[in-house]
């Protein structure tokens, strides 16, 4: 994939690539660390339809969420047949109680009876990750379980 | 009453009235520096009410206010995007110099102010406010769009043109013979050159030697620099605000970025006793007979600049709206025509009427550029004539 990198004088940088439909979508990345999503005007493709600022969280919390479309897609595919089981994905907000902890300290399997399968972070996907791994903020937690067994993990992992 | 309790009654009531005008832009979503310039008209000589108290305070407050102006210039684009636009746009920064200081130069001669009076008024129609500009493409969410970086370099080539072209006006208005004049223009390329290549090279030392953790101490030492840097150059004859925006250069990366942060309420607070003093100075019975030079003005020079932001989006193969968005953006003159306007005046070289014209022209410009920029895209449209086209489009993936 080809990322074209535009230098924005006295504001910052833009990065942006070009979509197979013709379309420019893109980050603009300001010098005090803001950053906007850009996605091109079809009618008009120099200009934007839209430019959304985004916070730091929300931002990674994005670039996980594209990242990790396929891995989400495969889960759900795999747990149609076990009727119950459902996948959730937990963020792992700024002061969270296991913010730089490793996951071995939810305890998670004996507290709530669910599995973590998955971690996402930025744009890797550490599968089945062991319990000395550390979590981040950031870090999308994929749980699979029962609906009350994940419920009492949101609020393990959201815990301040 | 003594003169001390006269003039904080007379600042607080100038600050809180600027306070009030800076809101009103900010809510009308417009720049505060022609509210400011109303404000000034408006007291002062000729104006409602004469404010005689301050005089001392407003003369160095303004000054500083120019230095902060052009510091926080030179601090907002770093030594390689310097180079980098100088490299790339030079043709259009070459246009842009040619077509926009034409017509400042033809009124000037029109008006008998004699080839200083052309040199003045060539700057105050050549450079685009960077502020105003960078501002409403932000606003506008305009940003991503393909036509912004050829606008930005292009005002990255008028920051660097400043820096030769201040010298040559400060030699010019104190009077230097032509020879004087070549020697300071002279001095003032190698002086700029030797800074772009410290700050290439050396810049992380002079922003080291700045840098501080302590916010306190920070500020005194960029402030301090500054006003050392500005002073020693006055001294050489070669501008005080040169001075200093060549320091802001020379100033890089995040030490650039702090001050910036830790500056940016002095210069609003300097820069707008500037512009009060600016408009204070000028005698608002001065501006009618310029009016109608200053219409014809406002609309060639905005002509110009249109021409030259399609010119060089039409370089970069961007359609017509986008050339059309290019150069309307870059219509809005600002904070730097009063600078020089100031410099102008407060030499004596020039006729008063200028401080009118630039005046009259600044509220022009700093008011119809945004404006321009903003509605340019449906003025195009309907001559292209095709229909206006709603959120439709927006929403259609």
């Amino acid at each position: 994939m080809n990322i074209e990198e535009t230098p924005l004088p006295g504001i910052g940088v833009r990065r942006e690539l070009r979509l197979a439909s013709g379309r420019r979508v893109g980050v603009v990345t300001h010098r005090d660390g803001l950053t906007e999503l850009i996605l091109s005007r079809v009618d008009d493709p120099d200009a934007c339809a839209a430019s959304i600022p985004l916070s730091a969280e929300e931002a990674s919390a994005l670039g996980t969420l594209l990242g990790s479309a396929q891995l989400i897609a495969q889960l759900s595919a795999e747990q149609e047949n076990v009727s119950g089981v459902t996948t959730h994905q937990i963020l792992i907000r700024k002061g969270s109680l296991y913010a730089g902890r490793p996951l071995g300290d939810t305890q998670m399997r004996t507290r709530t009876g669910t599995s973590i399968v998955a971690l996402l972070r930025d744009d890797d996907v550490i599968g089945s990750p062991r319990p000395d791994e550390v979590l981040h903020v950031g870090d999308l937690v994929v749980i699979v379980g029962t609906d009350e067994g994940l419920a009492e993990a949101a609020a393990i992992l959201q815990s301040r | 009453m003594d003169s001390t309790t006269l003039s904080l009654i007379q600042l607080g009531i100038v600050f809180f009235g600027l306070g009030f005008l800076g809101r009103l832009a900010g809510r009308i979503g417009m720049s505060p520096v022609p509210l400011y310039l109303l404000g000034g008209l408006a007291f002062g000589e000729g104006g409602f009410v004469n404010l005689a108290g301050i005089d001392g305070f407003a003369h160095i407050a303004s000054e500083i206010g120019v230095i902060l102006l052009l510091l926080m210039l030179g601090l907002e684009y770093t030594a390689k995007e310097l180079v980098t636009g100088l490299r790339q746009s030079w043709m259009a920064g070459l246009l842009d110099i040619v077509l926009n200081m034409l017509p400042g130069v033809v009124v000037a001669l029109i008006l008998g102010w004699g080839p200083v009076g052309a040199l003045v008024m060539a700057g105050i129609t050549y450079i685009s406010s960077s502020g105003i500009i960078a501002k409403v493409l932000g606003d506008l969410g305009r940003l991503g769009n393909r036509e912004t970086p050829v606008i930005l370099s292009i005002l990255v080539i008028e920051d660097l043109a400043m820096a030769a072209y201040l010298p040559i006006l400060t030699a010019v208005l104190a009077g230097v013979s032509l020879a004087g004049g070549l020697t300071a223009v002279g001095i003032s390329l190698a002086v700029i050159t030797a800074v772009l290549v410290v700050a290439l090279r050396f810049g992380h030392i002079v922003s080291k030697a700045l840098d501080s953790p302590d916010r306190e101490s920070f500020l005194l030492k960029v402030l301090g620099a500054a006003l050392l840097v500005a002073g020693m150059a006055s001294a050489l004859q070669v501008s005080a605000a040169v001075g200093a925006f060549l320091l802001g250069i020379a100033i890089s990366g995040g030490t650039a970025e702090s001050a910036t942060r830790v500056l940016e309420p002095l210069r609003d607070l300097f820069a707008a006793m500037f512009f009060v003093l600016f408009g204070l100075n000028t005698d608002p019975r001065t501006i009618p007979p310029v009016l109608g030079f200053a219409l014809v003005l406002a609309i060639v020079s905005a002509g110009t600049k249109v021409l030259t932001g399609w010119w060089a989006a039409k370089q970069q193969g961007i359609a017509v709206l986008g050339r059309a968005r290019a150069g309307a953006a870059l219509i809005a003159r600002g904070e730097f025509s009063i600078v020089i306007a100031g410099l102008a005046v407060a030499s004596g070289a020039v006729p008063a009427e200028l401080a009118a014209l630039a005046t009259t022209y600044v509220l022009i410009m700093a008011v119809f550029g945004p404006i321009a920029t903003r509605y340019v895209e449906p003025v195009v449209r309907f001559f292209q004539g095709k229909k206006p086209q709603g959120k439709e489009p927006e929403l259609s993936f």
